[in-house]
């Protein structure tokens, strides 16, 4: 096997530059419009806030979920992260080292650290090349020999429990969901990266080869040393997998905090709607009315002031005029849990804002919302 | 887990069998022939349904649970399908019925919605034509009749300002709403039996909730039956009365949705929750199924699931397991299940005799 | 439906049976094709027609071109022309043959050249998109725009008569049409994710396209330029026919459908035959696109 995949989580990283308390990745006021264009010159009537003006940062061998509807951006974010699509503004700050600056990562640094798993297990492999060759690609890109990229190929079948003897010269039509994720995964591995975007990668699985993957998702983690930032709208595979929890919105970060205070004090209507929607296995704890009513509106032109004012059902003339601010999300402890609502902002004019003298306290614990 | 459950006797009595089930297949077979190979589909479903009950089959893919649902509309290609058995809708016998009869059947009596709504609409006409088009044929109305009825049909989905939408194209809609306007045209006609092929998978959860609620809702109102195909078993929870597990084109678990998905017999059922994440411990691995779902070209003689079983033993293999039903109308297809007391009862009995490395 | 794979894991015993064997994509579309036997049938009726113009040269019994007043317009069946004569005293089989050349000719270069050129257009502007996807796509449009025989007729009326123009013709007037399927067929390919995925590991895009895009777009481009060679045939034949073409006495299947119509009502069939062989070789070309197109056919 090459030298490649051998880093454990045993001995510290050779790769690592910025120590343990940098973060593997700064996400600073990432922002994405895509114009609409229309009429004979093709002219620019409109545009998607895709992506407005988000930060956050991953720590170093944490998960961080991020959660939303269809439509909220979540993809659009991977793809930037991954640099598929250009950003209109922001940085990226890979281990401490700015992307694409001069003084920083090169693009082709951030392709070897970074990578993605792709959703869709139809579209994502090429179903002209055997299972093989799609996965030693990465790798021969990258200069290595052919010989040696298929060697790496087929290490990496085994290391996600596919024989390579059995199924390296197989095409993707010849595979099952769940055995066509795992293939997903390891050319995502076969650059050797550090963290890796998971875009709906268990969406599309049956629940029990879900499980599976999930199993082998957490054990690469642990052998490779990796850093996730898992994507799903699937709340209870987030729940599972995840450290931090961020919640998005219309293109924005509503509620951004450690798992267990997420889901079990949501400070935001949005995710409190969202965790009501989850189902219950048992027949007898049916709802009779849909938590969270309508689509979510159009991002061409989002609500003024708190975009989800349109659907919650505390929405008040303040949320109307001024759009809460998360806070800085940069400069806040892994711990802390930031929401991007009036009522959790003391003196913001929201009727069930909470008392300023009860303002030292942490924000999470400010209560009881409901 | 079992002790826990009380007979519960009135409930014994409600489900004693009546006579008029609406719904009944008898050892359904659906075979796939190519010159390769005979994919064997589906292998001997057999399940009766009454007038305004909802049944879940649920399954991962290659189960069979589409294909099954399928064949009740004879929706399968006619040069590469065997099918044998019975499939009968009210009076109707759906193994006999001519390809006249079937296609004024299809879309009035019974009905169906998909999963993927645009394959479903016609991208070239708007929702309402779509509708009344429907209604004009199967009930001989005019125009302005049909458009009415669209109308009152786009409210009856709940769609917000449906004098507007009528005259929407497909594409115009979100998602959800495009669901509802398949539902609409599905129910265009007051169909007797709705069949629902995973309507809810693609949809947001905040939508999914909305849309089964609506579909649970409008299946009272109108006092259809409804068969609804899913993998989900949460989405099963909220619509089911009936729970059917299928596994490599056989069900081998039936009974009340709860019985089902709080009590689960069969290893498969069991296996299968277990496996279904929801509040595990985020420390410890989560349980899976070992191994992949049978090659439905080359099925194993006796239990299909045998190979992947726990508790599987060289009985297992020999002979396909005897359906084992209890009091309330239970059922599981395993050996280790019993009948104790009208409940029935697992026992892994010689467990790891089998158990695969 | 018939490719459920066969499990993953060596353990079930229950899979160790029957697995699929596991063929390249070639292998499994010659496999589909084995039991197509219109397509196997035309196929061998292509090569056959192929042969004969390759060997037309030892296989026609007389030289083609060799006329003689007085075994004018012989009918088929005859003694020593066994399909008869033309207007010349020509014998019809050599002709034929010795034409099959020109028009197979017609019918191949042109569509090789245009595929090429077409097919590269195409990739670029459906994988590049955006601006340069714009002016190739509406230059092409413009040639589009008049229907194909008229703008043949028009090129090779200003480039003249003789085989090069023709050839150049009849390729000017098939690319447009083929940059188009390529240009579709990259677009499709080129918004699927492992194109992302291949971005997303560095490789540049002249890798992309040739190892991830090409592969891909080459099925449909083949099959649709198969079904060209046909129509390049027709086109040859009837410039030939209005004299744009191969001009006399070069044998050609066109040029002697045209020069034949004179003698329509003295020897109707032996009229007919170069219009037979055209309709044979069209017809057996797109039958065998047809079934390249149902077994190329890949079920994701």
């Amino acid at each position: 096997m090459t030298d490649v995949i051998e880093t454990t989580a045993s001995g510290p990283d050779k790769r690592d530059r910025g120590g343990p308390a940098q973060p593997m990745l700064i996400v600073e006021n990432i922002k994405k419009y895509f114009p609409i264009r229309a009429g004979l010159l093709n002219k620019k009537v409109a545009e998607v806030k895709a992506v407005d003006d988000i930060s956050f940062y991953v720590l170093k061998g944490e998960t961080l979920g991020i959660v939303g509807e269809s439509g909220c951006g979540k993809s659009t974010l991977a793809r930037l992260l991954m640099y598929l699509i250009d950003k209109d503004e922001g940085h990226l700050i890979l281990d401490g080292d700015p992307v694409g600056e001069k003084t920083g990562t090169s693009l082709d640094g951030l392709r070897r650290s970074l990578q993605m798993v792709f959703q869709d297990s139809y579209s994502s492999l090429n179903p002209r090349l055997p299972i093989e060759n799609s996965i030693a690609y990465g790798p021969k890109v990258q200069g290595a020999t052919a010989k040696s990229a298929k060697e790496q190929a087929r290490a990496l079948l085994e290391k996600v429990g596919l024989k390579a003897d059995r199924f390296g010269q197989r095409y993707p039509h010849e595979l099952s969901g769940g055995q066509k994720q795992r293939v997903n995964i390891a050319r995502a591995l076969a650059l050797d990266p550090r963290l890796l975007i998971l875009d709906e990668a268990v969406s599309a699985l049956d629940k029990s080869v879900e499980a599976q993957v999930l199993n082998l998702l957490g054990d690469l983690k642990e052998q490779l040393n990796l850093t996730y930032i898992f994507i799903s709208h699937d709340l209870h595979v987030v729940k599972y997998i995840s450290d931090r929890v961020l919640v998005m919105y219309l293109g924005q970060v509503v509620e951004i905090g450690p798992v267990d205070k997420i889901y079990e004090n949501p400070l935001h209507p949005y995710t409190q709607a969202l965790l009501a929607c989850r189902l219950s296995m048992d027949p007898d704890e049916r709802v009779d009315s849909a938590p969270l009513a309508g689509d979510p509106p159009n991002p061409v032109n989002p609500p003024s002031g708190c975009r989800f004012h349109t659907r919650c059902p505390f929405a008040e003339e303040v949320c109307m005029s001024k759009a809460p601010s998360l806070g800085d999300a940069l400069r806040a402890d892994a711990s802390e849990h930031l929401a991007a609502c009036h009522m959790v902002h003391a003196g913001s004019g929201h009727s069930k804002a909470p008392n300023p003298d009860t303002r030292q306290l942490p924000l999470w614990q400010q209560g009881e919302m409901r | 887990m079992n002790e826990m459950r009380s007979p519960d006797l009135s409930l014994v009595e409600a489900q004693s069998e009546t006579p008029e089930a609406y719904v009944k297949v008898k050892d359904l077979e659906v075979r796939f022939v190519s010159r390769e190979a005979t994919v064997k589909a589906v292998n001997g479903v057999s399940f009766e349904l009454k007038k305004g009950e909802v049944l879940c089959v649920i399954g991962e893919s290659g189960s069979g649970k589409s294909v099954m649902m399928r064949s009740l509309l004879q929706l399968h290609a006619k040069k590469r399908t065997r099918m044998t058995g019975e499939m009968r809708v009210g009076e109707h016998d759906i193994m006999k019925v001519t390809e006249k009869r079937m296609s004024e059947l299809r879309g009035s009596t019974i009905s169906m919605i998909f999963q993927e709504p645009m394959t479903a609409l016609d991208p070239l006409y708007t929702i309402g034509d779509q509708i009344a088009e429907t209604v004009m044929r199967h009930e001989r109305v005019d125009r302005d009749a049909g458009w009415k009825r669209a109308l009152e049909l786009l409210e009856l989905v709940r769609v917000p300002s449906p004098e507007r939408r009528l005259k929407a194209y497909p594409h115009e809609l979100s998602g959800g709403l495009r669901q509802r306007a398949m539902i609409a045209v599905a129910l265009s006609c007051r169909p007797s039996l709705l069949l629902a092929d995973e309507p809810t998978t693609a949809l947001d959860a905040s939508v999914q909730i909305q849309v089964l609620v609506l579909l649970r809702k409008l299946q009272r109102e109108m006092g259809m039956s409804m068969i609804f195909v899913t993998h989900d078993l949460g989405v099963a929870a909220q619509i089911a009365d009936k729970v059917a597990v299928m596994y490599a084109g056989r069900i081998i678990e039936y009974g009340n949705a709860r019985d089902v998905l709080m009590h689960p017999e069969h290893p498969y059922t069991r296996a299968m929750l277990s496996s279904t994440i929801k509040d595990q411990d985020r420390s410890a691995p989560l349980d899976t199924i070992a191994g992949t779902p049978p090659d439905l070209r080359a099925l194993p003689d006796g239990c299909s699931f045998a190979p992947r079983c726990k508790y599987a033993g060289p009985e297992c293999l020999a002979a396909m397991p005897p359906e084992v039903t209890d009091g309330r109308n239970h059922m599981a297809r395993c050996v280790r299940v019993s009948a104790v007391r009208g409940l029935l009862a697992f026992e892994p009995g010689l467990a790891a005799a089998n158990v695969p490395a | 439906m018939t490719d459920i794979p066969a499990g993953s894991l060596p353990v079930d015993k229950s899979q160790s049976a029957p697995s699929t064997k596991v063929r390249g994509y070639w292998g499994s579309v010659w496999n589909r094709l084995r039991y197509d036997y219109t397509t196997l049938f035309c196929m061998a009726l292509i090569a056959a027609i192929v042969l004969a113009a390759i060997f037309a040269p030892w296989l026609s019994p007389m030289d083609p071109e060799k006329s003689s007043m007085a075994n004018r317009l012989r009918p088929i069946g005859h003694a020593k022309f066994g399909l008869g004569t033309d207007e010349q005293g020509r014998d019809m089989i050599s002709r034929l043959l010795w034409g099959g050349r020109v028009s197979l000719l017609m019918g191949i270069v042109p569509v090789c050249f245009a595929t090429l050129i077409g097919g590269a257009f195409g990739i670029i502007a459906g994988y590049y998109g955006g601006k340069v996807n714009m002016v190739i796509m509406r230059t092409m449009d413009v040639f589009f725009a008049f229907p194909s025989v008229l703008l043949a007729v028009a090129i090779a009326g200003s480039l003249g008569g003789g085989i090069g123009n023709q050839m150049i013709t009849l390729t000017v007037v098939l690319i447009p049409p083929l940059c188009r399927v390529a240009e579709t067929a990259t677009a499709q390919v080129r918004s699927l994710d492992f194109v992302d995925a291949a971005r997303a590991s560095g490789a540049s895009t002249y890798s992309i396209i040739t190892s991830h895009v090409l592969i891909n777009v080459l099925s449909p481009v083949l099959v649709y330029s198969s079904t060209l060679v046909s129509i390049s045939i027709i086109l040859a034949s009837g410039l030939s026919f209005l004299g744009l073409g191969v001009s006399p006495p070069t044998a050609d299947w066109g040029l002697m459908l045209s020069t034949l119509r004179q003698s329509i009502y003295v020897q109707p069939l032996v009229a007919a035959l170069p219009g037979v062989c055209i309709l044979i070789t069209s017809i057996a070309f797109n039958l065998v696109s047809d079934g390249l197109r149902q077994a190329m056919d890949v079920k994701a």
